[in-house]
């Protein structure tokens, strides 16, 4: 699905990802580990197009997508979730999900102004998607409610059913399950399940363990902007160079 | 030779006034990330302040020039006060909305009392210096040195004085103050004071050669904002490199090519140059 | 929504037949003023509010629009209807170039940048005397000559003739903010890396938004211009785009009726303070700032709010509790 080759990218004199050789399998789940800082976020903004590489290729079922702009890439089918969702917080939940069909709709200014029939043909195919991937979340029930009065994890779900609404074949998701409590990680996990189940490629950072050894087909860990290991679960929970990595992280943390 | 040593000499005198009132916004933009479109204002007060203290107060030039820092320092701070600090979680446009409104309301206050005629202050060597085959009037001389003094003074204090240094860490990691155990309050307060404090003197040193007006501020503040795209938002060696540039582009632009449109250099350079590169000539600051 | 509707119907009927319940002229003068301003603030409130770039030289665009139309009709005898067709296009044309440099900077750097592309109009017009008789000004502008039986030379011609435009500005602001087009302009005020990531084309959107805004500001420009008939440079300063912006925020940015509200209030705030006359920024400027900190909605905004939030408390809460969700879909 998706193949990374070489892939650097500094900011001044520091390196935030170096040299990362990397493959993701159609309809895997495959999760990105490491210490903050390690240069995770960088490398989904990098395969989202949001910034570009300093070198190296990124290929998008062998096709070239290096240097593309962010909105072309998600044309493609790359949508992602972000560490914190940004959501426009005086409008209605489904308010804020109806723009995310807009990269499949192609009206434009002279549409509105005349109020075209296949403007009216796309605002009801992009509620449909909208109210679809809602559902599809679970949340159905809160279309109404507005963004600024909703939960940790229904704002999370949401990020979701926004990706979602793009349609796409690959789904970056950053953090998902950040901030939220026990159960409701069990319940993202049982969502992001429910996605790669409809044929969505899944990379995901997370930092909680449990649920990455649960849910991840293969794992990478980064750190220092390096690829330090890829495998399994099991073999990640085995490795030297990982246990060192995260024991000088939370080494750190603790101080 | 003679109007080449003019145009450096004027270029020098409009160049370091305009660093003087970057400076301060720089810091401003550094700590707060507003741009301060009132900071202009602040320059105008410092001249109306300079010019009542010597015209009804009797004072001197130098005590002139001390009451508007001192006058300028508070108007920031209470703007700062009254305002920003209080637009902090505002919508983004809002703290931009509402400095327009300051700079405006200034301009109103100050005409309210003074009108809108144009004003003058006496310089305090009004004589000609004359050297070789040069001349150059002293007021001139005195606004380069005392700029450049002044800018020498600010580094000092920025970088070998702790409070300065904390300004410097709070810009650049708005954290930095309570990292150190400092109320980032009390920082971007003193902040606006340091940066008020400029401008009033910048005023003062630049009104002798100058009128003084209710308006006197807009074009200023609008180069300094270009001055500071030029030079890195937030960069106090760029606010300085940049106005230089400026006023030499300007003093020189007006001598071959118009007077009429010296003003439209500065904006024309500046467009000129984020067409190339949005980001500024300095991105991440050349402090 | 049929409240919502019945407001319209009442606010459209009143502007209507204000020119019978009018005491006299200067009322009909200063409302026609009011509609004049409108329709900028709506073209500024489509950028600024909708789209969440601060346009500081719409004012330089509303005196592009109104130069249009003072300079072909007095200097080279064009037709008024030709010259008030051109300046929307004329100003929406320099807003395509101005946005092309200008939209690829982000939030403060556009806003400065804007602000020096006004002080460049202000300074042009000031300064390039042959074209645009400088600080002299354009006088003796024609009124926009009748169109059939329909005379605008009259007050009352002069007042429905900017009604009208006024009320197309709003009906053609409605159809583009309540579309899909408008939702994506939200979407990038909202975010712009969100935006994108959804596929957003940044700088296509945010052109579009500029250049309609910039026409907007073109056509209330000559509307003003054969209106007022005296044109001087003052019209493109910050002060004027300060002054839509101000009653854009009174009303509500990102709202379709704000601007209109706003620009109303402050005008006719503006005749009871007149005895202030240049002055009324002494009391105009911390007002703005007093809204600013405890409305920073506006008026419509916060009604609109108000609305939303009540529509969401009538919904019926859902039968089922967050976690059953959860539940679900393992079905
Ligand atoms: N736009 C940027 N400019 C400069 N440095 C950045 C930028 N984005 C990230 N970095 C730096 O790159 C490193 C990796 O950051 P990031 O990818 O966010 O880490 P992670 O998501 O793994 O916690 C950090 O040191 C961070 O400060
Ligand atoms: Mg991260």
């Amino acid at each position: 699905m998706l193949d990374v080759q070489g892939l650097n990218k500094a900011f001044g004199g520091l390196r935030a990802v170096r040299d990362i050789d990397a493959s993701f399998e159609r309809g895997k789940i495959t999760a990105i580990i490491g210490p903050n800082g390690a240069g995770k976020t960088t490398f989904f903004n990098l395969v989202a197009g949001a910034i570009r590489p300093t070198s190296g290729r990124i290929l998008l079922k062998g096709e070239e997508m290096t240097g593309l702009r962010a909105d072309l890439i998600a044309r493609r089918g790359v949508a992602r979730t972000f560490q914190t969702t940004a959501l426009f917080d005086h409008a209605s939940v489904l308010d804020n999900l109806i723009v995310g069909h807009r990269l499949r709709t192609r009206s434009g200014f002279w549409d509105a102004l005349i109020g075209s029939g296949r403007l009216a043909a796309e605002e009801r195919e992009c509620r449909r998607k909208a109210e679809e991937a809602l559902d599809f979340v679970g949340l159905s029930h809160i279309g109404n409610r507005l963004a600024a009065d909703v939960s940790q994890d229904e704002r999370k779900r949401i990020a979701f059913a926004l990706a979602l609404t793009t349609e796409p074949e690959l789904l970056l998701a950053d953090e998902p399950a950040g901030g939220v409590n026990p159960d409701e990680t069990n319940g993202l996990a049982a969502l992001m399940r429910k996605i790669v189940a409809t044929g969505v490629t899944l990379i995901l950072i997370e930092h909680k363990m449990r649920m990455v050894m649960e849910l991840a087909d293969k794992i990478i860990v980064l750190d220092h902007g390096e690829k330090i290991a890829d495998g399994t679960p099991q073999d990640i929970r085995s490795h030297q160079r990982v246990i060192d990595a995260y024991l000088g992280a939370d080494h750190a943390a603790a101080h | 030779m003679v109007i080449f040593f003019q145009q450096v000499l004027n270029g020098l005198t409009v160049g370091s006034v305009y660093a003087l009132v970057a400076l301060g916004l720089t810091l401003v933009y550094g700590i707060l990330h507003v741009p301060n479109f009132s900071h202009g204002a602040l320059y105008m007060i410092g001249a109306y302040a300079a010019f009542f203290a010597v015209n009804s107060l009797g004072a001197n030039y130098w005590l002139a020039m001390l009451a508007a820092a001192a006058v300028a320092a508070i108007m920031g701070v209470v703007s700062e006060r009254l305002v920003f600090a209080r637009l902090k979680d505002a919508p983004p446009m809002h703290d931009m909305i509402a400095a327009i409104a300051l700079l405006l309301f200034f301009e109103a206050a100050v005409q309210a009392y003074w009108g809108a005629e144009f004003h003058r202050l006496a310089p305090p060597f009004p004589q000609i210096v004359r050297a070789f085959s040069l001349t150059a009037p002293a007021q001139r001389l005195l606004i380069i040195a005392a700029a450049f003094g002044l800018m020498l003074a600010l580094h000092l204090f920025l970088n070998r004085t702790w409070i300065g240094s904390t300004i410097i860490a709070t810009a650049q990691n708005r954290q930095g103050a309570a990292l150190v155990g400092i109320d980032p309050a009390f920082v971007s307060t003193l902040t606006f004071a340091i940066s008020g404090a400029i401008a009033g003197v910048a005023a003062v040193l630049f009104a002798p050669i100058n009128l003084i007006s209710p308006t006197m501020g807009d074009l200023v503040i609008t180069k300094a904002f270009v001055i500071i795209i030029l030079g890195g938002m937030g960069s106090v060696g760029g606010a300085i490199l940049g106005g230089l540039i400026i006023g030499f582009a300007e003093s020189f632009g007006a001598f071959y090519i118009s007077t009429d449109y010296k003003d439209i250099i500065a904006f024309a350079l500046l467009i000129l140059i984020l067409s190339l590169r949005p980001q500024g000539l300095f991105p991440q600051g050349a402090r | 929504m049929s409240v919502r509707l019945a407001i319209t119907a009442l606010a459209i009927g009143l502007a209507l037949v204000f020119p019978f319940i009018a005491p006299n002229d200067y009322y009909l003068s200063v409302m026609a003023l009011v509609y004049v301003n409108a329709l900028a603030a709506l073209g500024l409130n489509l950028t600024a509010g909708y789209t969440g770039q601060l346009n500081l030289a719409h004012g330089g665009f509303v005196a592009i629009g109104a130069y249009t139309v003072g300079l072909l009709t007095v200097d080279y005898g064009t037709p008024f209807w030709i010259a008030f067709a051109l300046s929307g296009v004329v100003a929406a044309g320099l807003g395509f170039f101005v946005g092309l440099l200008s939209l690829r900077l982000k939030g403060h750097y556009f806003a400065i940048f804007t602000l020096c592309v006004g002080s460049v109009i202000t300074l042009l017009i000031e300064k390039w005397d042959s074209l645009t008789h400088g600080v002299v000004g354009v006088i003796g502008i024609p009124a926009p000559p009748g169109l059939g039986p329909i005379r605008f030379d009259t007050s009352i011609g002069q007042y429905y003739l900017v009604l009208a435009f006024l009320l197309l500005g709003l009906f053609v602001m409605r159809r583009i903010v309540d579309s899909l087009v408008g939702r994506t302009f939200v979407a990038i005020r909202n975010s712009e890396d969100l935006a994108e990531a959804l596929g957003i084309d940044l700088m296509r959107n945010k052109i579009l938004a500029f250049v309609i805004s910039t026409f907007y500001a073109g056509v209330s420009g000559a509307l003003y211009a054969g209106y007022v008939r005296f044109l001087g440079p003052d019209i493109a300063g910050v002060s004027r785009t300060f002054d839509l912006l101000s009653a854009s925020v009174l009303g509500g940015l990102g709202t379709l009726t704000g601007p209109v509200v706003g620009t109303i209030i402050v005008a006719w705030l503006t005749q009871y303070l007149q005895f202030l006359q240049d002055y009324r920024m002494v009391v105009f400027g911390p007002l703005l700032i007093l809204a600013l900190i405890l409305f920073p909605r506006g008026i419509v905004g916060s009604l609109e709010l108000w609305a939303a939030r009540r529509k969401a408390m009538a919904e019926p809460r859902a039968p089922q509790a967050a976690p059953l969700a959860g539940a679900s879909e393992n079905a």
